[in-house]
């Protein structure tokens, strides 16, 4: 990549074509923890992403200065410091956020996508092509969990963000809100994913012939 | 499609997967009967919606995916059964149309279709409807002509209620529509023992180990009550014996047997479930992969070969 990426390429890259959730598989243990409600799933979304923004760019700042060994270490410091960020604004500001997300706030250290960008695009690339890489993988995650967390929400209480949709007759089915219910749900979404992403494959590969 | 190769000699019968679901089916019969006999006419519907659902969910995924129709072998109509005969009498109309959708779609299609699911379709959609509803999937009630009245609502056996070993034979308590009545268990048991469906080694070693278990925990209820109460004599005839989930061999099978009795078993003593038999045969289906892979089926001639070398040494 010693080409400069065009800046609109690199930020659908995050959203489509290597979406972190449906297409890189990583960060799993967040996706699966956060989507019972989808409140809880943008909140996760919107803070993964602003943390993917910080990081990308102030590592791609330093990329050159940083000794190839000791990389990864000099990563998870860049990567705590804005989670750290992160979580003291949660707390004074959404404080009920901060409240229902608990533990996974300070978990998104080692959610594997930021590791993962850091890793193969910012420790590359320049600190602009850098944040917007980040934007773009956040935001396809954030649109990731969200779906999951549309389906597992509606599923298991009825509503969508605490506002109901089926109405009193319904009766939520409350495994797509436990833990089991988030890998099926993941299971079959991603299976969508991939059924979709084989079609438009396939429709490229023909139009090219 | 995966081409299964198994050990010489390739004896042909006229078995096939058709005659076998039939042989379940009719065993099923005394079974649904004193069910449905018990709980009324709901009970009647549960079961055949919930083979409807089972045999049109497989229909529409096999005709959506391009796959030979295959509901001709009668595998999803007993799965849809087994799934109604898991279900309180009283139970609303959707829930064995959900249960047999997702046994069928989940459970057994996704993961290959026929003789590729690792665990029992029925079974695990049975302990899907109860982490989603539990309170609905144990609201039990005495059968309608045990109290002259509608619906009492009442514990089961394992939860307290009391009742003579003679209505635990058959079938006069509250539990699932096909559990309660032992006695029509047993007559399928007889007849699958009789045209060679299933050995009787699961059943058996099942029923003996958690016996055995049950004396040596010591249980809240006495041996004739444990051993006739909840659902695993049911469990142990029509659930643990998929030929699909347990192990191919006979050292296997009873590893496997133990297993579940001894599972079951525990889950009754300790766990915070008043019966364990769903998830005791679960877990061993599991594991049916692991004890297929560490007791091997002896190749065929393997034996003389092996005493015949004894003789010349």
């Amino acid at each position: 990549m010693r080409n400069k990426p065009k800046l609109s390429s690199v930020f659908l890259n995050g959203i489509i074509t290597e979406n972190p959730t449906f297409r890189l598989v990583l960060g799993i243990c967040p996706t699966i923890a956060v989507t019972s409600g989808l409140i809880n799933a943008i909140g996760m979304g919107a803070a993964a992403t602003f943390v993917l923004v910080g990081s990308n760019f102030v590592i791609s700042l330093l990329r050159n200065v940083i000794p190839d060994k000791v990389r990864i270490p000099c990563f998870i410091v860049v990567i705590c410091t804005f989670v750290t960020l992160v979580q003291m604004l949660l707390q004074a500001f959404i404080p009920s956020l901060y409240a229902s997300l608990g533990m996974f706030i300070p978990l998104i250290v080692v959610n594997c996508i930021i590791l993962a960008r850091a890793e193969a695009f910012a420790s590359k690339n320049g600190p602009v092509a850098s944040a917007v890489d980040g934007l773009g993988m956040g935001i396809g995650f954030t649109l990731a969990i969200s779906i999951i967390a549309i389906v597992r929400e509606l599923l298991g209480t009825g509503c969508i963000a605490g506002i109901p949709i089926f109405g009193a007759g319904y009766d939520p089915m409350l495994i797509t809100i436990l833990a089991p219910g988030g890998f099926m749900v993941f299971g079959l979404t991603l299976g969508v994913a991939n059924i979709i992403m084989k079609r438009s494959e396939n429709k490229k590969a023909k139009e090219a012939k | 499609m995966s081409l299964h190769v198994s050990i010489a000699p390739h004896v042909h019968s006229k078995d096939s997967t058709a005659t076998i679901m039939r042989d379940v089916l009719i065993a099923l019969l005394p079974t649904t009967l004193v069910g449905v006999y018990c709980f009324g006419l709901n009970a009647a519907l549960l079961c055949v919606l919930g083979v409807a659902a089972a045999v049109l969910s497989e229909y529409a995924y096999q005709k959506l995916t391009g796959q030979k129709v295959r509901i001709n072998d009668l595998s999803a109509a007993v799965t849809g059964l087994l799934l109604a005969l898991n279900l309180p009498g009283n139970a609303p109309w959707w829930m064995p149309v959900v249960g047999s959708f997702f046994a069928i779609v989940l459970v057994k299609q996704l993961f290959g279709g026929i003789g590729d699911n690792f665990m029992n379709p029925a079974l695990t959609a049975r302990g899907v409807l109860l982490a989603s509803w539990p309170v609905k999937m144990t609201a039990w009630y005495l059968p309608t002509f045990c109290k002259g009245v509608d619906a009492v609502s009442t514990a089961t056996v394992l939860g307290g209620y009391e009742a003579s070993a003679m209505d635990m034979f058959l079938g006069f308590i509250p539990g699932t529509i096909g559990e309660v009545s032992k006695v029509a268990i047993l007559i399928g048991f007889a007849y699958m023992l009789l045209r060679k469906v299933i050995s009787w080694r699961i059943p058996v070693v099942m029923m003996a180990s958690f016996a055995l278990c049950a004396a040596l925990f010591g249980m809240e209820q006495d041996m004739v009550t444990s051993l006739l109460s909840g659902g695993i004599l049911f469990g142990a005839v029509f659930m643990a014996t998929d030929y699909t989930t347990c192990p191919m061999s006979p050292v296997g099978q009873y590893i496997y047997a133990v297993g579940c009795g001894v599972i079951i078993a525990v889950i009754r003593k300790w766990g915070s479930y008043a019966e364990g038999v769903t998830y005791g045969i679960l877990i061993m289906n599991i594991v049916t992969p692991l004890i297929d892979k560490y007791v091997k089926i002896p190749v065929y001639g393997q034996e003389k070969a092996k005493k015949e070398a004894k003789a010349n040494a």
